[in-house]
């Protein structure tokens, strides 16, 4: 077990497949664990059965989809529904990746800033899209909230506006943080174990407490697993609400 | 990318931190496109309107169920009530089968004891008058047996026959008296 809570994060080159820009290209075991991310989402929502009383895994896939499409009616509005497959991909693949990096040994993808931004911005690229395209100039309503006295007014809009531009890096951060701070945690009492395990038996003794520390930090993860992505997927429901009712 | 991993281990000093190393940022960006986007294709195409279709299926058939067994208990509701409705018919047509037979029996004997009656009337009537002309004329043979009797009882008292009709209009008087 490396000793350094750091070395978990580290991207590791599995082959090169070309460059973009002077920027090499690679598949890492990054790419790896979305790729099996996608994999698990996959098996789960295509392998399992069909049948009028669904078995264990049918109704965990029944699940996901019944608790994102009521996630998203109830923030969004059954307008949102278009945006369900958008949803549903983000959620699942969070949720699955975040669960995977549970797991001892494993890589977090969303331990990396560039990933949650990336999948930030893309919700934040949707609904500026879709907000114009959908509400033309209204959508610019959206940073004019109504009933505010007129002369704090332009206070207001400036507020807005930079909230409104914050708001993929505050999406980003939280998730990133999140995991990564979890993961750091996790392996700082682990190591622990480790090196208090290296003693003898005065150390055996004296890391139950940090082997206790890490079971519960592992539950605790495991909820911050599901919970972060539950939080990104309802923030992005709350921002294509906007882009669908700009009006507040 | 993972060359500075390496060769900042190989040198010893500490490697940068990871998710800070800009250099690997087009990697993990084209991973993530590659994987995001067939993972949206998966499940807007496939995954999520073959689970809806399950899901709503099975709404379809609950409600169906419901329906069935909302028509089979209304069914049954109209069945019973039909019974019910045949039940009091029947029961309605025998009491009046049997209130007209009882009354068809009731003139039957009516008219036959009227029959009857009238019968014995007839015969009563008959026999009253045979009563009255047997007495009649047994009143009129007592006159004359009267008579004879008074003629003979005149003549052995007087020893003369009396006259006919003086003691014919005698026996009347007594017997009027």
């Amino acid at each position: 077990m490396a000793a350094d809570p750091i070395q978990q994060f580290a991207l590791k080159k599995i082959f090169t497949i070309g460059q973009i820009g002077g920027q090499e290209i690679a598949i890492t075991n990054s790419s790896a664990y979305m790729f099996l991310s996608v994999a698990v989402i996959s098996l789960l929502m295509l392998g399992t059965g069909r049948q009028l009383i669904p078995g264990r895994m049918q109704s965990v896939a029944e699940l996901s989809y019944e608790f994102v499409a009521s996630t998203i009616r109830s923030t969004a509005g059954a307008e949102g529904m278009k945006f369900f497959p958008l949803v549903f991909s983000l959620f699942m693949f969070i949720c699955i990746s975040n669960v995977i990096g549970v797991i001892p040994y494993t890589f977090t993808v969303s331990s990396h800033l560039i990933v949650t931004f990336g999948l930030a911005l893309l919700v934040f690229c949707i609904v500026l899209i879709y907000g114009f395209y959908k509400n033309g100039l209204k959508f610019f309503k959206l940073f004019v909230p109504s009933g505010v006295p007129l002369y704090i007014l332009p206070l207001v809009v400036v507020v807005e506006v930079i909230s409104f531009f914050l708001k993929p890096v505050s999406h980003s951060v939280r998730l990133f943080a999140n995991m990564l701070a979890g993961h750091i945690a996790l392996k700082v009492f682990a190591s622990f174990v480790g090196m208090l395990g290296a003693i003898g038996f005065v150390g055996w003794v004296g890391a139950i407490l940090p082997l206790g520390l890490t079971v519960a930090l592992t539950a605790l993860e495991l909820l911050v697993a599901f919970l972060q992505a539950y939080v990104f997927t309802i923030l992005t429901c709350i921002y294509l609400n906007d882009a669908i009712h700009p009006g507040h | 990318m993972a060359t500075t991993a390496q060769t900042a281990a190989d040198g010893g000093q500490k490697p940068p931190f990871p998710p800070f190393q800009t250099e690997t940022y087009a990697s993990q960006l084209v991973s993530l496109l590659i994987a995001f986007v067939a993972l949206y294709l998966i499940v807007s195409r496939i995954a999520l309107p073959r689970v809806g279709k399950t899901i709503n299926d099975r709404q379809a058939a609950i409600e169906g169920d419901l329906a069935a067994a909302q028509r089979l208990k209304d069914e049954s509701d109209n069945a019973l009530k039909a019974y019910e409705s045949e039940l009091a018919a029947a029961r309605s047509r025998a009491q009046a089968i049997g209130a007209e037979t009882r009354e068809k029996l009731n003139a039957a004997s009516e008219a036959e004891r009227k029959a009857l009656e009238d019968k014995l009337s007839v015969r009563l009537a008959e026999a009253e008058k045979t009563i009255a002309s047997t007495r009649e004329t047994a009143m009129s043979n007592v006159r004359g047996i009267a008579a004879e009797a008074a003629t003979a009882i005149v003549q052995r008292l007087t020893g003369v026959v009396p006259d006919g009709k003086a003691v014919t209009s005698a026996v009347d008087a007594s017997l009027k008296g």
